[in-house]
């Protein structure tokens, strides 16, 4: 196919190819050119948000409902430069977004032209790789390329930055294009010789773990990971960005590890001797502090990212590879291996920490809310086929905690860069991409208030989003290390929501979308099923909660996994066993 | 540490220099010395890459390395088995009476005078960084006025290339 037309149109048009129906963004003077043939589009719909940095976590949203790529777009400069903090945390949670960005007209590159930034300068070290474009023949293969390097291997985002001379002069559209990318080359498939090692590993180990990372769901690997967890019997625990990836309520699930991991979770990595770490990156969340992690342990490490493996802890098994492709050919060696092990005491050691050691939280006597409670309810009302999203903190916590999962990629947050904010644009992204399925958006007072403008593009755009605001009226996580390790000096935490500034019941109604607002634990289960009746507007409800409550168990920063708390000043006991 | 030299063929595109550069910086590792050109291929620049850090770290350069969409082919030279160059030019104060001794030294190391003035005199010298820093030393007595000095490069020792392959890669999507 050959034909005739501008850059712009020819953008317009591989991405129609390439199977984009959803893009976000904001136009402005570089990128007019291309929001013309946009405009005439049947296939790509384009959701006009209020500010670039939710167009970018609406893509992400969108890729992580969907599993297919997530794509904005922003003009040169500023708009660029909003798009920033979205890429960078795709970058961190290898979330597959494309974000394409108008630049100044080439001759003027460098000039420091008018709305001008070297966004793919900016972007090097956040992106999986970038683009700039200049000529207008080059936009459809880059767009194929830059598609197929965001989804395969490793997923990640990457931008494409181009010139509007390159996208107002006339080219000739061809289709299909050929890529020209001899330097990336993805493996997928692992060696089989490793392989066999790591199921002989299993078969010798006495207390091995399945350490579960956000790779299992990225590669659609929850099934072949529950039949590796069944066939073994190994313990299984999901990091943050693996949650539901194995069902919570399985007997072989002990919750999440890292900073605010169950004891069951961080204790069983403590006290391994094998840990098999699938699609995970040993993060400094996870690991405590490295050098007295997992001090018994060997590992078989396997990521589709060969640079993740002995990077931050060696491994004595690489494997690099797709995790489906792992966990299935791992099956069939466990099978090939034909020895069982023996893991009875180690369950008993485990199945004691996690009774004694169950998550819990404090009610208050003066009747205010938990808001551990509220995610319970959530979880238990909404149930487990909604998406959950997260924003960054304490309220993100206790929704990993609380809620309960049972379905790979049911939680949406923002694991890697901690981005507050993610939440709300997020959330409307999944539900673009998913609109049969509820979508919750868990937020804090601080995070909502740094992205809620997203709600008049849901009202607008008709997104029935629900939003949990658990307002405790301060920067909830910040303020808990404050009272933790400083003294109780509560520097600049304080968002004052006791003052009802902003009234988030009437900033809803002012964004067209339902206000209700919950104080006390008896309201809670009525306040939910309310919000659930409402489809034909977006919901806000304030959860007003104490400012008291803390996220437990912790591993304080820069400490051991061993000097785990489950309360404050609260160390669990650790039964030796030989 | 120790130092390791990284031959890393890259596509010749504008921006990859800026890539790998950045890459260092943001990973915390150390570049002693690099030099980048083009090879018997148009498509294909060459970087040679010494880097001073541990075995370990060593393994994460070069698999982030890899990861750049721009990186072809990344092969570790070593000392033994390759030939490893650097250039150097020197300006040094020679008049009427030093100037005879300046050039014996030219000599013995197998260097060259590129430029002669009344008091002093310009050398090119290549070899090794050993050599090089050799040179240096005998020529500063004299009074070393200005230096400059290249990146080191270096190639394998044999018949083997380790461009073919890459090459051919480029060829089938060409």
């Amino acid at each position: 196919m050959t034909e005739q037309m501008t850059g712009a149109q020819a953008l317009v048009r591989a991405l129609e190819h390439v199977g984009v129906d959803t893009v976000f963004g904001i136009p402005g003077g570089a990128i007019l050119p291309a929001y013309d043939p946009l405009y005439d589009s049947t296939k790509v719909r384009h959701v006009l948000v209020r500010h670039e940095q939710g167009a970018g976590h609406a893509a992400e949203g969108y890729a992580q409902a969907t599993g297919k790529v997530g794509v904005c777009m922003a003009t040169s400069g500023p708009g660029a430069t909003n798009l920033v903090t979205p890429i960078a945390d795709a970058y961190m949670d290898s979330v597959p977004i494309v974000a394409i960005t108008g630049q100044v007209a080439s001759a003027a590159i460098g000039t420091d032209a008018f709305q001008e930034a070297d966004i793919s300068g900016i972007t090097m070290p956040i992106t999986k790789h970038n683009f700039l474009v200049t000529d207008a023949a080059d936009i459809p293969r880059t767009i194929v390329e830059a598609f197929h390097i965001a989804q395969t291997g490793r997923p990640g985002p990457v931008l494409v930055d181009i010139s509007k001379d390159a996208l107002q002069s006339t080219t000739t559209f061809t289709w299909p294009v050929t890529m020209q990318l001899p330097g990336y080359r993805p493996v997928t498939r692992p060696h089989s010789k490793q392989i066999r090692e790591a199921a002989r590993l299993i078969a010798e180990s006495r207390r091995p773990v399945l350490y579960v990372g956000g790779g299992v769901h990225k590669a659609g690997a929850s099934a072949q990971l529950r039949e590796l967890a069944e066939l073994t019997g190994i313990p299984v625990i999901t990091t943050l960005m693996a949650r539901g990836s194995f069902p919570d309520s399985h007997p072989q699930h002990l919750g999440m590890p890292g900073m605010h991991g169950t004891v069951a979770a961080v204790g069983s990595l403590q006290r391994s001797d094998l840990i098999i770490a699938l699609g995970a990156r040993f993060d400094d969340r996870v690991t405590g502090r490295l050098d007295t992690f997992a001090p018994h342990a060997k590992i078989v490490h396997a990521d589709i990212d060969p640079a993740e493996i002995s990077k931050n802890r060696h491994a004595d098994v690489p494997i690099v590879g797709d995790c489906r492709e792992v966990i299935t050919d791992l099956i069939a060696a466990v099978k090939a291996e034909g020895r069982k092990g023996d893991y009875a005491d180690w369950w008993k050691a485990l199945n004691a920490l996690k009774s004694t050691y169950a998550l819990g939280y404090e009610r208050f006597e003066d009747g205010t809310l938990a808001p551990q409670y509220v995610m319970e309810r959530l979880g238990a009302i909404v149930g487990p086929d909604a998406f959950y999203v997260a924003g960054v903190g304490q309220h993100q916590m206790w929704a990993s905690q609380f809620i309960g999962y049972e379905r790979p990629g049911a939680f949406i947050n923002s694991g890697g860069l901690g981005t507050m904010g993610f939440a709300v644009p997020a959330a409307m992204g999944a539900k673009m991409g998913s609109p049969e399925s509820t979508v919750w958006a868990i937020d804090g007072d601080g995070c909502f208030q740094m992205t809620n403008q997203e709600l008049a593009t849901c009202a607008l755009e008709g997104v029935p989003i629900k939003v949990a605001v658990i307002n405790n009226g301060n920067l909830g996580m910040v303020r808990q290390w404050q009272t933790l390790f400083y003294g109780e000096r509560y520097s600049n935490t304080n968002l004052q929501a006791t003052r009802r500034i902003p009234d988030f019941v009437k900033l809803a109604e002012a964004y067209g979308c339902v206000g209700l607002r919950c104080e006390r634990p008896e309201d809670v289960d009525a306040t939910i099923q309310k919000a659930m009746e409402i489809n034909d507007a977006p919901v806000v409800v304030d959860f007003v909660v104490h400012e008291d409550a803390m996220v437990w168990p912790m591993v304080a920063a820069g400490t051991s996994n061993d000097e785990i708390k489950y309360a404050r000043d609260m160390a669990p006991k650790w039964e030796h066993e030989d | 540490m120790s130092r390791h030299t990284l031959s890393v063929l890259v596509e010749n595109k504008p921006g990859v220099l800026a890539r790998v550069a950045a890459l260092f910086s943001r990973r915390g590792f150390n570049i002693d010395s690099l030099a980048v050109g083009p090879t018997e291929h148009d498509d294909i620049s060459r970087m040679t890459i010494v880097v001073n850090v541990e075995a370990l770290p060593l393994e994460q350069v070069t698999k982030q390395l890899n990861k750049l969409v721009n990186v072809l082919k990344i092969v570790e030279l070593d000392t033994g088995q390759s030939v490893q160059r650097e250039l150097m030019l020197i300006k040094v104060r020679a008049d009427a009476d030093s100037r005879s001794h300046v050039l014996e030294l030219v000599n013995l190391f197998r260097a060259r005078c590129v430029d002669v003035a009344p008091d002093a005199v310009t050398i090119e010298v290549t070899g090794t960084a050993d050599k090089l820093e050799a040179f240096v030393r005998v020529l500063e007595p004299f009074g070393i006025k200005e230096l400059v000095q290249s990146g080191m490069v270096a190639i394998g020792r044999g018949a083997r290339s380790i461009t073919d392959r890459s090459l051919r890669a480029l060829d089938r999507t060409a």
